[in-house]
């Protein structure tokens, strides 16, 4: 367990408000996140896990008709201040979402998208990167004689794997996934599983989850959301085992949601 | 009667339509090239034509033809693709969007006829150029863009949100996410649209009747300076085309073997309109299955 409250925050959401048109789907949030620590996000579907969640590296700015107030700070900065670069945040802020999205290109190609965008050219860097962030994702030994072959070809596992080297090489500090195992068998949820632990000692990991038994295997802290609100954000150990609010404990003993 | 008798008629009748279809095109397509086939020849396909004795060929023509498809394209398919981005990834609803649509839809509805007059005053008068090959394009551009930018903006429409998603998400701009991403993956699309659009462009007749007009100058195929007005290059000379050519050998040639040659130029642009179709669909195969398959 990582939850000494030393901890460094890296990002500190204030006052977040989120209107989808005129439907409000958060409501005044505030949390702070660890760094190198892993933090889930619980609740039952459409409570606003997700749009959270992307609240955090500004991607609900692609809704239409999205409209947002309060802040984010990352590194002393709000990210929705005027004039914040979203390239910048994006790339330091890395995503994975729910069902594995491999570009229709090789494996190869997949990781090297972004660096490539980002500048880089040389092709001996670019196999280190490549290789670097197979590892890193825990998928180079099972893909690394066919590099050149088509993503597709993968299993849906090993897609997700490949989804978050590809996020991996444009070296974020945070990466945020959205249910990335609820696509999965058990066998790939597994392997996602103890990927994820082995990243947390390098970034900071912000993971929504529908399932409590893996919000309680893999996070240090977890933060439980229902209707657009925060309801309650604890060490993990700590929220599920002594809830403080009366709905977290119905929602965790399975009285609804 | 009961349903069964019902649904079995019916199955019938459209078993017949089915067939009937497919009656026509055949007879429509053995006609066409049971006649014009025999008059296949390399020297025919390469020769002059001649405007009183027999013995025609459809050298010009075919160049012609050839050459205009590729101008028609060269603005077609740039324009074309870049208003289908434009309504797939930019356009917000409301006015202005309406209109353009409204433009696009108007602008595919018009006979080529009135597309061919249009580029009469614009494109002979207005300008000053006369009847040339450039002229003939820009009319067929009119007339192919509505097409093209409908087939690009559904190929790019189709390609998943996700992809999207996920390039912007690893900080890739909007526009790097279009080149990079987007377009790629809605290449098959687009270009099964520009194929279907050459086909059609190859066959046209009227638009070109009064921009690119009826005759050819003589050509020296040795000149390949496009500013000489010998040069089958030079954009700016009168270019019959073959489909032209075969409505001119019909209402007023005065050549012997008129019906003969009409014959064999039909035949030509039969088989090329086939074979841009076949191409087209072969394309669409091989795109589908290397953005599907998991061999490269
Ligand atoms: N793009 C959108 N447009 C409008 N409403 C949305 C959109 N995305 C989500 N919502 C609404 O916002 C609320 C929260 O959704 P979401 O964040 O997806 O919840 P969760 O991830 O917890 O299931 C829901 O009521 C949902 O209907
Ligand atoms: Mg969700």
């Amino acid at each position: 367990m990582t939850t000494e409250t030393k901890a460094k925050t890296v990002l500190s959401v204030r006052g977040l408000n989120l209107y989808y048109g005129r439907a409000q789907a958060l409501f005044d949030i505030s949390l702070d996140v660890r760094e190198r620590s892993v933090l889930a996000l619980i609740g039952p579907s459409g409570s606003g896990k997700s749009t959270f969640l992307r609240s955090l590296n500004r991607m609900n700015d692609l809704v239409k008709d999205v409209r947002i107030t309060g802040e984010v700070f990352w590194r002393g900065k709000n990210i929705y201040a005027p004039g914040v670069d979203l390239v910048e945040v994006r790339k330091k802020i890395g995503m994975v979402f729910q069902r594995p999205n491999p570009f229709p290109l090789s494996i190869y190609d997949n990781i090297a998208y972004g660096p490539r965008i980002h500048g880089i050219r040389d092709r001996r860097r670019l196999d280190e990167i490549v290789e670097r962030s197979l590892r890193a994702a825990a998928l180079w030994d099972e893909v690394k004689d066919r590099l050149h072959e088509s993503a597709l070809g993968l299993s849906g596992g090993q897609q997700q794997r490949l989804v978050i080297a590809r996020v991996l090489a444009v070296e974020p500090e945070i990466v945020l996934m959205d249910e990335p195992t609820s696509a999965l068998d058990p066998i790939s949820t597994a392997r996602i599983e103890a990927l994820i632990d082995e990243l947390r000692s390098r970034y900071t990991i912000v993971i929504v989850t529908h399932n409590m038994q893996q919000a309680a295997r893999i996070s240090d802290e977890t933060a439980f959301f229902l209707n657009g609100r925060l309801i309650e954000h604890a060490a993990t150990a700590e929220l599920f085992q002594r809830p403080k609010r009366k709905e977290t404990e119905d929602y965790i003993t399975g009285r609804f949601g | 009667m009961t349903a069964k008798i019902v649904d079995r008629v019916m199955t019938a009748v459209f078993y017949l339509i089915a067939a009937l279809l497919v009656v026509l095109l055949v007879g429509l397509l053995g006609y066409i090239l049971a006649r014009g086939l025999p008059k296949l020849s390399w020297t025919f396909l390469t020769s002059p034509p001649q405007s009183l004795s027999a013995g025609s060929g459809i050298g010009p023509q075919l160049f012609n033809s050839i050459y205009m498809l590729f101008l028609t394209m060269l603005f077609t398919v740039p324009i074309g693709v870049g208003g289908g981005i434009y309504l797939a990834e930019y356009a917000r609803p409301g006015r202005l969007t309406d209109t353009i649509r409204a433009a696009i839809e108007v602008l595919s509805s018009l006979p080529s006829i009135v597309v061919g007059l249009f580029g009469l005053i614009v494109f002979v008068y207005y300008t000053g150029w006369g009847y040339t090959l450039m002229g003939g394009a820009l009319a067929l551009m009119l007339f192919n863009l509505p097409l093209m930018v409908r087939t690009s903006e559904e190929a790019i429409r189709a390609v998943p949100h996700e992809q999207r998603e996920a390039s912007l998400a690893l900080g890739v701009s909007r526009w790097r996410t279009i080149t990079d991403v987007v377009l790629p993956s809605a290449l098959p699309g687009i270009v099964t649209g520009a194929i279907l659009t050459a086909g059609r462009a190859f066959g046209e007749a009227a638009a070109l009747i009064f921009t690119a007009g009826m005759s050819t100058p003589r050509l020296d195929f040795h000149d390949w300076n496009p500013l000489s007005p010998t040069s089958p290059f030079n954009p700016f000379r009168p270019g019959e085309t073959l489909a032209v050519n075969i409505w001119k050998v019909n209402s007023e040639g005065l050549i012997p073997d008129a019906k003969e040659v009409s014959a064999g130029a039909s035949a030509v642009l039969v088989i090329a309109v086939l074979l841009f179709n076949l191409m087209a669909r072969f394309l669409a195969r091989v795109f589908y299955r290397r953005m599907t398959a998991a061999k490269l």
